[in-house]
């Protein structure tokens, strides 16, 4: 049986020189995903915002839209978003945050209901007080910044410091570039989102990891390889592997998009986004060349284990002495 | 790398079957699953938005924690200078404390002496810290009483703590299928409900506090004009639930109180047929109503439920028998329910609902169908390409995989976890990311194998050196799984679970399985090259 080799075993692309296209694309990728983040914002959904979501199916194609929207208008809920989606008779409302505390939340549900009217099904009811979607927001921030954090501090004890800086600006760079992504298409950013930008951001780091052992091992066997070269053999050897489990992991998501049902869409998407798009592109294109500005290179390690050797000898020497 | 001596391979085998067969509990039906033995009991939990169900937070308000307590303080100081027969002025509740004017000197000092019985050691005698829960101080003729923060938290938790009893209580009554009522930081108590249709019902009854007292109605004027004048010294103006509602003017004494009642039951008034709340006193109870009402014959009385006034009957004649009804214009659920709150007694403290999540059945069953067919077409496509590039190897990257998810689901069901639908979501992901410890590998030995080694060599080699990429590359992963586990709730977590077990049984594999079958193979085999 022919086995599928989807990278020839002799590929040897320049990925270093290629740095210069893939760094500006980034940097105004970046810029975009940053102006679009600005200026048209995030579209929080109510974990974050508060308010009522409120998942609602008619039976038997008895669903009016213009109907559904009169009566919910006249109940002066001030901000009331309707949407028809999927073919059965769904409907999705949304409802902004009430003013007056938790209590005046709590009230839109019993209002909707009667102004509905029987013979609906309520799929999902969710309400979000004020209390708590402000609570919600801090531990998502919070809970991205300790994630970086952690990783950061264990890549510095795994690697040199220069691995580690140059694995959170890409990091970073992938976060940049999802957020971007969110606030362009306005996908629904809540607590799942910040589920996807977690998993986006290991992902990512582990593709970037795989990479930087094989660059770390480079350096120890070939001290006299220059750096440039050195950097694209250790992308080019690892090339087969990233790509044979960047069609895994897309598959598997591809799957989630197309069939995980509505509830987990926007996660699915926006880890396709991250995971499929951004993700191995910056291990390759961002994460490795970095590390030529971070002053990674076959002269500077050799120096530094000559350093460590003498070290090792004077303290042993040391410690020989009476 | 290669050798494993039989026991080593005998125990990596029989670790992974059991805690694959740890899934069984969670698939056998309910009867067999009863007649397990208890450390068997244990099974994979469906969280809320694929079972459907409730899912609600109350929290303990501390503003109204703190202003019951500035009230019981104020009537405590003023039974402990009447008894004290000290004289005093003007005791109020001023802001966060009570104050009150003593004569200077003699009196000045006993009242302090006596105000000071009311601080109270934190934790109670027997674990004290020395913190007392109010603060007493003195100057010149003013006494300021204060309750300490330290006290009022203790006194939060303590209010949660019994609001989650009585919550527990109030829920069994409904006769749902394991409801779960947790704690959730210092003033928060978090309800879960599966399999609930009408969430209404329940927050109604989590709602209320269901303070319930029996008070005389004060004749001496009527609600209007104490509405429009000044009520009389210790009446309240309350409202009945009518719409609209009809003020009534009520004397605050209260004659007994809902912790005196014993049973309520709903049932029908035999003569007008209408649902009712039936209900018994204890000794205490019945006889403290058998004097109120013998002494006040002819007038009328309250039953106040939460402030807001039931029904306001006329006593005909003494009740001596510690038992009445209610009648207040009830449905029967109404009847139902306000039986099941007198039952389970009154919170504490009023609780407000602060976050509320209901997933009907519908959607729930859609989900469990969406997340089956996913995770199938998910596998399906990946063990296909991994078959398609790797040929055997490729068979035994898939066997390797699907013992993994076996066991994720096992180490699930060891845990008692809950799978939500982003916790499949996280094992479809774990799917896509486990093989990447095959493909480490494989592409490992196909490197080895070019730079000229043999076989057998190239097949070591692979597996030492992209083992150690594996690990690095899997705790970082897992760095991010943990802190999502640490930061989320309810569907999140469920994610975080999944995709973290994922990632321990995922190396796990790697160095143990997919290890000793290649090793199984090469003995058998004795390959010249390596096939992949």
């Amino acid at each position: 049986m022919r086995l599928l080799r989807i990278v020839p075993d002799d590929t040897n692309f320049d990925f270093m020189r290629f740095r210069r296209i893939s760094f500006p694309i980034s940097a105004i990728l970046s810029i975009v995903a940053l102006v679009a983040f600005m200026t048209v914002g995030l579209n929080f959904g109510i974990d974050f915002k508060g308010g009522t979501l409120l998942e609602v199916r008619y039976p038997n194609a008895t669903l009016n839209i213009a109907d559904v929207r009169s009566r919910l208008e006249s109940l002066d809920l001030g901000e009331v978003q309707i949407q028809e989606i999927g073919s059965e008779g769904e409907v999705l409302i949304r409802v902004a945050q009430q003013p007056g505390g938790e209590q005046a939340q709590q009230a839109v549900v019993g209002k909707v209901r009667a102004a509905l009217g029987e013979g609906v099904e309520y799929r999902r009811v969710e309400v979000v007080g004020p209390r708590v979607s402000q609570e919600l927001l801090s531990y998502g921030i919070v809970g991205l910044m300790l994630a970086v954090f952690c990783i950061l501090i264990y890549l510095w004890f795994r690697f040199e410091w220069q691995f580690a800086l140059g694995a959170s600006i890409a990091n970073f760079h992938d976060i940049v570039l999802t957020i971007g992504f969110m606030a362009i298409f306005q996908i629904d950013f809540d607590l799942t989102s910040v589920a996807a930008l977690l998993t986006i951001l290991g992902y990512s780091l582990n593709d970037t990891i795989v990479i930087y052992d094989r660059i770390r091992e480079m350096l120890r066997r070939y001290k006299k390889m220059p750096t440039d070269e050195l950097l694209n053999q250790s992308i080019n050897s690892t090339l087969s592997r990233s790509v044979i489990t960047h069609v895994t992991v897309t598959l598997a998501l591809l799957a989630l998009v197309l069939f995980g049902g509505r509830a987990i869409h926007s996660f699915s998407i926006t880890m396709m986004f991250g995971v499929v798009l951004v993700g191995t592109y910056t291990s390759i294109f961002i994460a490795s060349p970095l590390l030529i500005y971070l002053g990674v290179s076959t002269r500077a390690l050799a120096e530094k284990a000559e350093k460590d050797a003498q070290n090792a000898a004077n303290s042993k020497a040391e410690r020989l002495a009476p | 790398m290669l050798y494993f001596s039989k026991w080593k391979a005998l125990a990596i085998a029989v670790f992974s079957g059991i805690i694959c067969l740890m899934i069984l509990p969670s698939v056998l039906p309910p009867a067999t699953y009863d007649s397990l033995p208890s450390v068997l009991q244990r099974k994979i939990v469906l969280g809320l938005d694929l079972q459907g169900g409730s899912y609600i937070v109350l929290q303990v308000e501390a503003g109204d924690l703190r202003k019951a307590r500035l009230e019981h303080l104020r009537d405590d100081a003023r039974r402990v200078l009447r008894d004290a027969k000290v004289g005093y002025s003007g005791l109020a509740i001023q802001g966060d404390s009570v104050q009150v004017r003593v004569r200077e000197g003699q009196d000045a000092d006993a009242a302090l002496t006596q105000l000071r019985t009311l601080a109270m050691p934190l934790g109670g005698a027997l674990a004290s810290t020395g913190q007392l829960d109010t603060d007493v101080s003195r100057s010149g003729d003013v006494i300021t009483l204060t309750p300490t923060a330290a006290g009022i938290q203790s006194r939060t938790i303590q209010a949660v703590s019994q609001s989650i009893e009585i919550i527990r209580k109030r829920i069994d009554q409904l006769g749902t299928t394991e409801p779960s009522i947790q704690r959730q930081g210092s003033d928060r108590i978090q309800v879960q409900v599966p399999g609930l249709q009408d969430p209404s019902r329940l927050k109604a009854l989590l709602g209320q506090t269901a303070q319930l007292t029996f008070r005389l109605v004060d004749t001496t004027m009527s609600a209007q004009q104490a509405l429009q004048g000044r009520p009389p010294a210790g009446t309240d103006v309350l409202y009945s639930e009518d719409q609209p509602p009809v003020p009534y003017l009520i004397e605050q004494r209260v004659l007994v109180a809902g912790e005196d009642l014993v049973d309520a039951q709903p049932s029908f008034d035999p003569t007008t047929r209408e649902p009712v709340v039936t209900f018994r006193f204890n000794t205490n109870g019945a006889r403290r109503f058998a004097e109120a009402t013998q002494a006040n014959v002819g007038r009328p009385f309250a039953i106040i439920l939460d402030n807001k006034v039931i029904s306001a009957p006329v006593i005909r004649e003494p009740i001596l028998g510690g038992s009445g009804q209610i009648s207040g214009n009830f449905s029967v659920q109404q009847a139902n329910d306000l039986s099941i709150l007198l039952r389970a007694g009154a919170l504490p403290v009023p609780l407000q609902v602060v976050e509320e999540r209901t997933v009907g059945p519908g959607l729930g069953a859609d989900s469990i169908r969406a997340g089956i067919i996913a995770s199938l077409v998910g596998a399906g496509a990946v063990a296909l390409f991994m078959v398609a590039t790797y040929g055997l190897f490729g068979v035994i990257a898939v066997i390797a995989v699907a013992i993994n998810v076996g066991m994720i689901f096992g180490v699930l069901a060891m845990l008692g976890a809950t799978l939500t639908l982003p916790g499949i979501a996280g094992v479809v992901l774990t799917v896509g990311i486990a093989v990447d410890s095959n493909v480490l590998i494989y592409e490992r030995i196909r490197e080895e194998a070019r730079a000229g080694r043999s076989a057998i060599s190239a097949i070591d080699a692979g597996f030492t050196r992209a083992l150690a990429t594996i690990l690095d590359s899997n705790i970082t992963t897992f760095i991010a799984a943990a802190v999502l586990f640490y930061i989320g709730s309810g569907p999140v977590r469920g994610f975080a679970i999944t995709f973290g077990i994922g990632i321990m049984t995922t190396v796990f594999t790697a160095f143990t399985l997919t290890r000793l079958m290649v090793a199984m193979w090469v003995r058998w085999r004795r390959p010249q090259r390596v096939p992949i």
